[in-house]
Protein backbone atom coordinates (compact mmCIF):
# COMPACT_ATOMS: atom_id res chain seq x y z
CA UNK A 1 0.00 0.00 0.00
CA UNK A 2 1.29 3.46 -0.89
CA UNK A 3 1.18 6.60 1.23
CA UNK A 4 0.40 10.04 -0.20
CA UNK A 5 4.00 10.57 -1.28
CA UNK A 6 3.99 7.17 -2.97
CA UNK A 7 0.92 8.13 -4.99
CA UNK A 8 2.60 11.40 -5.97
CA UNK A 9 5.78 9.50 -6.98
CA UNK A 10 3.84 7.16 -9.25
CA UNK A 11 1.91 10.03 -10.87
CA UNK A 12 5.16 11.92 -11.47
CA UNK A 13 6.05 9.18 -13.98
CA UNK A 14 3.12 10.33 -16.13
CA UNK A 15 4.63 13.79 -16.53
CA UNK A 16 6.44 14.14 -19.86
CA UNK A 17 9.06 16.49 -21.23
CA UNK A 18 7.53 19.77 -22.45
CA UNK A 19 4.32 19.43 -20.45
CA UNK A 20 2.45 22.34 -18.88
CA UNK A 21 0.88 20.84 -15.76
CA UNK A 22 -1.82 22.04 -13.36
CA UNK A 23 -1.63 20.50 -9.91
CA UNK A 24 -4.60 20.54 -7.55
CA UNK A 25 -4.44 20.97 -3.79
CA UNK A 26 -3.40 18.01 -1.58
CA UNK A 27 -1.63 14.92 -2.99
CA UNK A 28 -1.30 16.51 -6.48
CA UNK A 29 0.87 19.31 -5.06
CA UNK A 30 3.38 16.66 -3.93
CA UNK A 31 3.86 15.47 -7.52
CA UNK A 32 6.15 18.45 -8.23
CA UNK A 33 8.67 16.97 -5.76
CA UNK A 34 9.12 13.77 -7.80
CA UNK A 35 9.24 14.88 -11.43
CA UNK A 36 12.46 13.70 -13.12
CA UNK A 37 14.99 16.48 -13.29
CA UNK A 38 16.16 15.62 -16.81
CA UNK A 39 12.90 16.86 -18.34
CA UNK A 40 11.46 20.38 -18.75
CA UNK A 41 8.05 20.90 -17.18
CA UNK A 42 6.19 24.08 -16.20
CA UNK A 43 3.64 24.13 -13.41
CA UNK A 44 0.59 26.35 -13.75
CA UNK A 45 -1.40 27.59 -10.79
CA UNK A 46 -4.85 28.92 -11.67
CA UNK A 47 -4.51 32.04 -9.54
CA UNK A 48 -2.18 33.34 -12.23
CA UNK A 49 1.32 31.92 -12.48
CA UNK A 50 3.15 29.68 -14.90
CA UNK A 51 6.61 28.44 -14.00
CA UNK A 52 6.09 27.88 -10.29
CA UNK A 53 9.16 27.04 -8.24
CA UNK A 54 9.65 25.67 -4.73
CA UNK A 55 8.63 27.36 -1.48
CA UNK A 56 10.71 30.46 -0.66
CA UNK A 57 13.51 30.46 1.88
CA UNK A 58 12.42 31.73 5.26
CA UNK A 59 12.29 35.53 5.23
CA UNK A 60 12.05 35.71 1.44
CA UNK A 61 8.31 35.06 1.24
CA UNK A 62 6.18 37.54 -0.70
CA UNK A 63 2.45 37.98 0.03
CA UNK A 64 1.99 38.82 -3.66
CA UNK A 65 3.41 35.50 -4.89
CA UNK A 66 1.23 32.54 -3.89
CA UNK A 67 -0.24 29.40 -5.44
CA UNK A 68 -3.90 28.37 -5.65
CA UNK A 69 -3.60 26.79 -2.19
CA UNK A 70 -2.67 30.31 -0.93
CA UNK A 71 0.81 29.05 -0.03
CA UNK A 72 3.81 31.30 -0.54
CA UNK A 73 5.88 30.14 -3.53
CA UNK A 74 8.72 31.25 -5.79
CA UNK A 75 8.98 31.42 -9.57
CA UNK A 76 11.59 29.88 -11.85
CA UNK A 77 13.41 31.62 -14.73
CA UNK A 78 10.94 31.92 -17.62
CA UNK A 79 7.92 32.23 -15.33
CA UNK A 80 5.00 34.57 -16.02
CA UNK A 81 2.09 36.12 -14.13
CA UNK A 82 -1.34 36.77 -15.63
CA UNK A 83 -4.93 37.53 -14.70
CA UNK A 84 -7.64 35.00 -13.86
CA UNK A 85 -9.40 35.19 -17.25
CA UNK A 86 -6.13 34.42 -19.04
CA UNK A 87 -5.37 31.64 -16.58
CA UNK A 88 -8.63 29.93 -17.44
CA UNK A 89 -8.07 30.61 -21.13
CA UNK A 90 -5.02 28.36 -20.72
CA UNK A 91 -7.16 25.75 -18.99
CA UNK A 92 -10.40 25.95 -20.97
CA UNK A 93 -8.50 26.46 -24.22
CA UNK A 94 -6.68 23.14 -23.72
CA UNK A 95 -3.21 24.69 -23.56
CA UNK A 96 -2.44 22.87 -20.31
CA UNK A 97 -1.26 19.33 -21.09
CA UNK A 98 -1.97 17.53 -17.84
CA UNK A 99 -4.29 18.13 -14.93
CA UNK A 100 -3.82 16.25 -11.66
CA UNK A 101 -6.47 16.65 -9.00
CA UNK A 102 -7.94 15.01 -5.94
CA UNK A 103 -11.42 13.51 -5.68
CA UNK A 104 -13.94 12.27 -3.16
CA UNK A 105 -15.54 9.91 -5.68
CA UNK A 106 -14.99 8.77 -9.26
CA UNK A 107 -17.49 6.67 -11.20
CA UNK A 108 -16.72 3.95 -13.74
CA UNK A 109 -17.75 6.26 -16.62
CA UNK A 110 -15.26 8.93 -15.48
CA UNK A 111 -17.58 11.27 -13.55
CA UNK A 112 -15.86 13.03 -10.66
CA UNK A 113 -17.16 14.53 -7.41
CA UNK A 114 -14.83 16.65 -5.29
CA UNK A 115 -16.44 19.91 -4.18
CA UNK A 116 -19.38 19.39 -1.88
CA UNK A 117 -20.86 17.07 0.73
CA UNK A 118 -24.46 18.24 1.12
CA UNK A 119 -25.21 19.39 4.66
CA UNK A 120 -21.63 18.83 5.80
CA UNK A 121 -18.97 20.50 3.73
CA UNK A 122 -19.38 23.22 1.13
CA UNK A 123 -16.09 24.85 0.29
CA UNK A 124 -16.77 25.36 -3.39
CA UNK A 125 -15.39 24.05 -6.65
CA UNK A 126 -12.70 26.68 -7.16
CA UNK A 127 -11.20 25.97 -10.58
CA UNK A 128 -11.99 22.25 -10.59
CA UNK A 129 -15.08 22.43 -12.81
CA UNK A 130 -13.23 24.44 -15.45
CA UNK A 131 -10.28 22.05 -15.30
CA UNK A 132 -12.27 18.84 -15.66
CA UNK A 133 -14.62 20.24 -18.32
CA UNK A 134 -11.79 21.01 -20.70
CA UNK A 135 -8.63 19.08 -19.96
CA UNK A 136 -8.00 16.07 -22.18
CA UNK A 137 -5.56 14.43 -19.85
CA UNK A 138 -6.89 14.22 -16.30
CA UNK A 139 -5.35 12.06 -13.58
CA UNK A 140 -7.08 11.70 -10.24
CA UNK A 141 -4.89 11.24 -7.16
CA UNK A 142 -6.74 9.84 -4.16
CA UNK A 143 -6.98 7.10 -1.57
CA UNK A 144 -8.86 4.04 -2.81
CA UNK A 145 -11.34 4.12 0.07
CA UNK A 146 -12.68 6.85 2.37
CA UNK A 147 -12.13 7.09 6.12
CA UNK A 148 -15.09 4.79 6.73
CA UNK A 149 -13.40 2.19 4.51
CA UNK A 150 -15.92 2.60 1.68
CA UNK A 151 -14.83 2.52 -1.94
CA UNK A 152 -14.30 5.84 -3.72
CA UNK A 153 -14.36 4.10 -7.13
CA UNK A 154 -18.06 3.72 -7.72
CA UNK A 155 -20.65 2.59 -10.22
CA UNK A 156 -22.25 6.04 -9.89
CA UNK A 157 -21.10 9.01 -7.82
CA UNK A 158 -23.39 9.75 -4.86
CA UNK A 159 -22.06 13.27 -4.22
CA UNK A 160 -22.77 16.35 -6.38
CA UNK A 161 -20.65 16.11 -9.54
CA UNK A 162 -17.75 18.32 -10.52
CA UNK A 163 -17.70 17.03 -14.09
CA UNK A 164 -19.06 14.23 -16.24
CA UNK A 165 -17.14 11.54 -18.16
CA UNK A 166 -13.82 13.34 -17.83
CA UNK A 167 -11.41 11.28 -15.72
CA UNK A 168 -8.94 9.19 -17.75
CA UNK A 169 -6.71 7.71 -15.11
CA UNK A 170 -6.76 7.17 -11.34
CA UNK A 171 -3.78 6.55 -9.10
CA UNK A 172 -4.65 5.42 -5.58
CA UNK A 173 -2.75 3.96 -2.64
CA UNK A 174 -3.68 0.53 -4.05
CA UNK A 175 -3.68 0.72 -7.84
CA UNK A 176 -3.31 2.48 -11.17
CA UNK A 177 -6.60 2.36 -13.03
CA UNK A 178 -7.62 3.49 -16.49
CA UNK A 179 -11.18 4.67 -17.06
CA UNK A 180 -12.47 2.91 -20.19
CA UNK A 181 -15.82 2.74 -21.97
CA UNK A 182 -16.41 -0.59 -20.17
CA UNK A 183 -15.40 0.51 -16.69
CA UNK A 184 -12.30 0.69 -14.48
CA UNK A 185 -9.41 -1.20 -16.04
CA UNK A 186 -6.76 -2.33 -13.57
CA UNK A 187 -3.30 -1.51 -14.91
CA UNK A 188 -0.97 -1.85 -11.92
CA UNK A 189 -1.04 -2.90 -8.28
CA UNK A 190 0.71 -1.06 -5.46
CA UNK A 191 3.58 -3.02 -3.87
CA UNK A 192 2.21 -5.80 -1.67
CA UNK A 193 -1.42 -5.29 -2.70
CA UNK A 194 -3.26 -8.22 -4.26
CA UNK A 195 -5.68 -8.05 -7.17
CA UNK A 196 -8.28 -9.51 -4.82
CA UNK A 197 -7.82 -6.67 -2.32
CA UNK A 198 -8.21 -4.08 -5.09
CA UNK A 199 -11.33 -5.85 -6.34
CA UNK A 200 -12.82 -5.80 -2.84
CA UNK A 201 -12.07 -2.10 -2.45
CA UNK A 202 -13.61 -1.16 -5.81
CA UNK A 203 -17.39 -0.84 -6.01
CA UNK A 204 -17.57 -0.06 -9.74
CA UNK A 205 -16.92 -2.54 -12.54
CA UNK A 206 -13.23 -3.59 -12.38
CA UNK A 207 -11.75 -5.09 -15.51
CA UNK A 208 -8.84 -7.44 -14.88
CA UNK A 209 -7.02 -8.74 -17.93
CA UNK A 210 -4.08 -11.09 -17.56
CA UNK A 211 -1.30 -10.61 -15.04
CA UNK A 212 -1.40 -7.26 -13.28
CA UNK A 213 2.12 -5.98 -12.71
CA UNK A 214 3.28 -4.31 -9.53
CA UNK A 215 3.93 -0.56 -9.81
CA UNK A 216 7.49 0.61 -10.26
CA UNK A 217 8.09 3.72 -8.22
CA UNK B 1 -4.80 63.49 -19.40
CA UNK B 2 -8.17 62.85 -17.82
CA UNK B 3 -7.74 62.94 -14.07
CA UNK B 4 -9.04 59.96 -12.06
CA UNK B 5 -7.29 60.78 -8.83
CA UNK B 6 -9.52 61.41 -5.83
CA UNK B 7 -8.43 63.20 -2.68
CA UNK B 8 -9.19 60.50 -0.13
CA UNK B 9 -11.04 57.29 0.59
CA UNK B 10 -14.26 59.17 1.46
CA UNK B 11 -14.34 60.57 -2.04
CA UNK B 12 -13.27 57.23 -3.52
CA UNK B 13 -16.31 55.48 -2.05
CA UNK B 14 -18.78 58.29 -2.73
CA UNK B 15 -22.15 56.84 -3.67
CA UNK B 16 -21.92 53.40 -2.04
CA UNK B 17 -25.26 52.46 -0.50
CA UNK B 18 -27.14 49.62 1.16
CA UNK B 19 -28.24 46.74 -1.09
CA UNK B 20 -25.70 47.40 -3.84
CA UNK B 21 -23.68 44.80 -5.75
CA UNK B 22 -19.90 45.06 -5.43
CA UNK B 23 -17.00 43.27 -7.10
CA UNK B 24 -13.80 42.72 -5.13
CA UNK B 25 -10.48 41.77 -6.69
CA UNK B 26 -8.22 39.27 -4.92
CA UNK B 27 -7.43 35.59 -4.59
CA UNK B 28 -7.46 34.50 -0.98
CA UNK B 29 -6.00 37.52 0.78
CA UNK B 30 -3.62 38.33 -2.08
CA UNK B 31 -4.47 41.47 -4.04
CA UNK B 32 -7.56 42.43 -2.04
CA UNK B 33 -8.60 46.10 -1.79
CA UNK B 34 -7.80 46.37 1.93
CA UNK B 35 -8.51 50.08 2.25
CA UNK B 36 -11.88 49.99 0.48
CA UNK B 37 -12.94 47.03 2.64
CA UNK B 38 -11.92 48.92 5.82
CA UNK B 39 -13.97 51.93 4.71
CA UNK B 40 -17.02 49.75 3.96
CA UNK B 41 -16.70 48.25 7.43
CA UNK B 42 -16.60 51.77 8.89
CA UNK B 43 -19.67 52.90 6.95
CA UNK B 44 -21.46 49.69 7.94
CA UNK B 45 -23.69 49.62 4.86
CA UNK B 46 -25.80 46.48 4.67
CA UNK B 47 -27.57 44.10 2.34
CA UNK B 48 -24.60 43.82 0.02
CA UNK B 49 -24.15 41.34 -2.81
CA UNK B 50 -20.43 40.63 -3.14
CA UNK B 51 -18.77 39.09 -6.18
CA UNK B 52 -15.36 37.83 -5.10
CA UNK B 53 -13.47 34.60 -5.71
CA UNK B 54 -13.15 34.01 -1.95
CA UNK B 55 -14.72 35.41 1.19
CA UNK B 56 -11.63 36.27 3.22
CA UNK B 57 -10.81 34.71 6.57
CA UNK B 58 -12.61 35.24 9.89
CA UNK B 59 -10.81 38.43 10.83
CA UNK B 60 -9.53 39.83 7.54
CA UNK B 61 -10.63 40.66 4.02
CA UNK B 62 -14.35 40.20 3.33
CA UNK B 63 -14.52 38.30 6.62
CA UNK B 64 -14.68 41.75 8.24
CA UNK B 65 -17.89 42.58 6.34
CA UNK B 66 -19.31 39.14 7.15
CA UNK B 67 -18.56 39.67 10.81
CA UNK B 68 -20.80 42.79 10.84
CA UNK B 69 -23.45 40.95 8.80
CA UNK B 70 -23.14 43.48 6.00
CA UNK B 71 -23.28 40.84 3.27
CA UNK B 72 -26.61 39.43 2.07
CA UNK B 73 -25.24 37.35 -0.77
CA UNK B 74 -21.81 36.05 -1.86
CA UNK B 75 -20.95 34.99 -5.39
CA UNK B 76 -17.70 33.03 -5.17
CA UNK B 77 -15.88 29.92 -6.36
CA UNK B 78 -14.24 28.84 -3.09
CA UNK B 79 -15.22 29.78 0.45
CA UNK B 80 -13.26 27.46 2.76
CA UNK B 81 -11.13 28.70 5.67
CA UNK B 82 -13.86 30.94 7.12
CA UNK B 83 -15.88 29.67 10.11
CA UNK B 84 -18.21 32.66 10.35
CA UNK B 85 -19.01 32.33 6.66
CA UNK B 86 -19.85 28.66 7.10
CA UNK B 87 -22.03 29.42 10.13
CA UNK B 88 -24.00 32.13 8.30
CA UNK B 89 -24.37 29.95 5.21
CA UNK B 90 -25.57 26.84 7.06
CA UNK B 91 -28.00 28.91 9.20
CA UNK B 92 -29.44 30.49 6.05
CA UNK B 93 -28.53 34.07 7.02
CA UNK B 94 -26.23 34.31 4.04
CA UNK B 95 -27.20 33.50 0.47
CA UNK B 96 -24.30 31.85 -1.40
CA UNK B 97 -23.92 31.24 -5.12
CA UNK B 98 -20.91 29.05 -5.89
CA UNK B 99 -19.72 29.11 -9.48
CA UNK B 100 -16.64 27.75 -11.28
CA UNK B 101 -13.62 30.02 -10.96
CA UNK B 102 -13.11 30.40 -14.72
CA UNK B 103 -16.79 31.24 -15.12
CA UNK B 104 -16.45 33.89 -12.41
CA UNK B 105 -13.50 35.44 -14.25
CA UNK B 106 -15.24 35.30 -17.61
CA UNK B 107 -18.53 36.79 -16.31
CA UNK B 108 -16.44 39.75 -15.10
CA UNK B 109 -14.61 39.97 -18.39
CA UNK B 110 -17.87 39.75 -20.34
CA UNK B 111 -19.24 42.72 -18.37
CA UNK B 112 -15.99 44.60 -19.03
CA UNK B 113 -15.97 43.75 -22.74
CA UNK B 114 -19.65 44.28 -23.58
CA UNK B 115 -20.69 40.65 -24.01
CA UNK B 116 -24.12 39.95 -22.50
CA UNK B 117 -23.28 36.28 -21.90
CA UNK B 118 -20.80 33.55 -22.70
CA UNK B 119 -20.92 29.80 -23.28
CA UNK B 120 -18.60 27.64 -21.19
CA UNK B 121 -18.15 23.87 -20.90
CA UNK B 122 -17.48 24.27 -17.14
CA UNK B 123 -20.21 22.89 -14.92
CA UNK B 124 -22.17 21.09 -17.62
CA UNK B 125 -23.92 18.06 -16.11
CA UNK B 126 -23.49 19.40 -12.56
CA UNK B 127 -25.82 21.32 -10.26
CA UNK B 128 -24.33 24.67 -11.29
CA UNK B 129 -25.89 24.16 -14.73
CA UNK B 130 -29.36 23.40 -13.37
CA UNK B 131 -32.00 25.66 -14.90
CA UNK B 132 -29.50 27.22 -17.28
CA UNK B 133 -29.64 27.25 -21.06
CA UNK B 134 -27.26 24.72 -22.64
CA UNK B 135 -26.07 24.32 -26.20
CA UNK B 136 -23.91 21.93 -28.18
CA UNK B 137 -20.89 23.23 -30.09
CA UNK B 138 -18.70 20.76 -32.03
CA UNK B 139 -20.23 17.82 -30.18
CA UNK B 140 -19.59 19.21 -26.71
CA UNK B 141 -22.18 20.66 -24.34
CA UNK B 142 -21.85 24.18 -22.96
CA UNK B 143 -23.69 26.28 -20.39
CA UNK B 144 -24.88 29.86 -20.97
CA UNK B 145 -23.59 32.20 -18.26
CA UNK B 146 -24.50 35.89 -18.05
CA UNK B 147 -22.22 38.90 -17.61
CA UNK B 148 -22.27 40.28 -14.09
CA UNK B 149 -24.05 43.54 -13.34
CA UNK B 150 -22.40 45.42 -10.48
CA UNK B 151 -22.52 48.93 -9.02
CA UNK B 152 -18.90 49.19 -7.89
CA UNK B 153 -15.71 47.24 -8.55
CA UNK B 154 -13.08 47.58 -5.83
CA UNK B 155 -9.63 46.94 -7.24
CA UNK B 156 -6.13 46.71 -5.80
CA UNK B 157 -3.17 47.44 -8.06
CA UNK B 158 0.53 47.80 -7.33
CA UNK B 159 1.30 51.01 -9.20
CA UNK B 160 -0.97 53.49 -10.86
CA UNK B 161 -1.07 57.09 -12.06
CA UNK B 162 -3.69 59.87 -12.00
CA UNK B 163 -4.79 58.84 -15.51
CA UNK B 164 -5.92 55.54 -13.99
CA UNK B 165 -3.30 53.39 -15.71
CA UNK B 166 -2.45 50.30 -13.67
CA UNK B 167 0.31 47.78 -13.13
CA UNK B 168 -0.19 44.72 -10.95
CA UNK B 169 2.37 42.64 -9.10
CA UNK B 170 2.76 38.86 -8.97
CA UNK B 171 -0.30 36.75 -8.31
CA UNK B 172 -1.94 39.75 -6.62
CA UNK B 173 -3.12 40.48 -10.18
CA UNK B 174 -5.71 37.64 -10.31
CA UNK B 175 -9.29 38.94 -10.82
CA UNK B 176 -8.38 42.62 -10.48
CA UNK B 177 -7.78 43.37 -14.19
CA UNK B 178 -10.91 41.43 -15.18
CA UNK B 179 -13.10 43.52 -12.86
CA UNK B 180 -11.83 46.92 -14.06
CA UNK B 181 -14.62 48.50 -16.06
CA UNK B 182 -16.94 45.58 -15.29
CA UNK B 183 -19.07 47.64 -12.85
CA UNK B 184 -20.73 51.06 -13.14
CA UNK B 185 -17.89 52.59 -11.10
CA UNK B 186 -14.37 51.16 -10.81
CA UNK B 187 -12.48 52.31 -7.73
CA UNK B 188 -8.79 51.46 -7.61
CA UNK B 189 -6.43 51.63 -4.68
CA UNK B 190 -2.69 51.41 -5.28
CA UNK B 191 0.43 50.98 -3.21
CA UNK B 192 2.26 53.59 -5.26
CA UNK B 193 0.60 56.49 -7.04
CA UNK B 194 3.27 57.72 -9.44
CA UNK B 195 3.37 60.94 -11.49
CA UNK B 196 1.69 60.72 -14.92
CA UNK B 197 4.31 59.84 -17.53
CA UNK B 198 6.38 57.71 -15.21
CA UNK B 199 4.74 54.40 -16.13
CA UNK B 200 6.03 52.96 -19.40
CA UNK B 201 3.00 52.67 -21.74
CA UNK B 202 4.41 49.31 -22.90
CA UNK B 203 4.12 47.89 -19.41
CA UNK B 204 0.61 49.01 -18.46
CA UNK B 205 -1.74 46.10 -17.67
CA UNK B 206 -4.99 48.12 -17.52
CA UNK B 207 -5.44 51.44 -19.32
CA UNK B 208 -7.09 54.28 -17.39
CA UNK B 209 -10.22 54.19 -19.54
CA UNK B 210 -11.50 51.31 -17.39
CA UNK B 211 -11.01 53.26 -14.15
CA UNK B 212 -13.17 56.03 -12.66
CA UNK B 213 -11.38 56.71 -9.37
CA UNK B 214 -7.87 56.04 -8.10
CA UNK B 215 -6.21 56.68 -4.75
CA UNK B 216 -3.19 55.58 -2.76
CA UNK B 217 -4.10 53.17 0.02
CA UNK B 218 -3.05 54.43 3.42
CA UNK B 219 -1.68 51.14 4.74
CA UNK B 220 -1.35 47.56 3.54
CA UNK B 221 -1.12 44.61 5.89
CA UNK B 222 -0.82 42.10 3.01
CA UNK B 223 -1.50 39.19 5.29
CA UNK B 224 -0.16 35.79 4.24
CA UNK B 225 -2.76 33.02 4.52
CA UNK B 226 -0.45 30.00 4.29
CA UNK B 227 3.18 30.75 5.04
CA UNK B 228 5.22 27.96 3.43
CA UNK B 229 9.01 28.08 3.40
CA UNK B 230 11.95 25.75 2.84
CA UNK B 231 15.01 25.49 5.00
CA UNK B 232 18.37 26.75 3.82
CA UNK B 233 20.77 23.87 3.38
Amino acid sequence: MLDKNGIAKRIAKEVEDGFYVNLGIGIPTLVANYVRDDIEVEFQSENGVLGMGPFPFEGEEDADVINAGKQTITTLPGASFFDSAMSFAMIRGKHVDLTILGAMEVSENGDIANWKIPGKMVKGMGGAMDLVASAENIIVAMMHTNRAGESKLLKNCSLPLTGVGCVKKIVTNMAVIEVTAKGFKLLERAPGVSVEAIKNATEGQLIIEGDIPEMEI
Amino acid sequence: MINKKVANITEALFGVEDNMTFMFGGFGLSGIPENAIAELVKRNIKGLTCISNNAGVDDFGLGLLLHQKQIKKMVSSYVGENDEFERQMLSGELDVELIPQGTLAERCRAAQAGFPAIYTPAGYGTEVAEGKETREFDGKMHVLEYAFKADFAFIKAWKGDAAGNLIFKGTARNFNPNMCGAAKVTVVEVEELVPVGELDPNQIHIPGIFVQRIFKGETYEKRIEQLTVRQRV
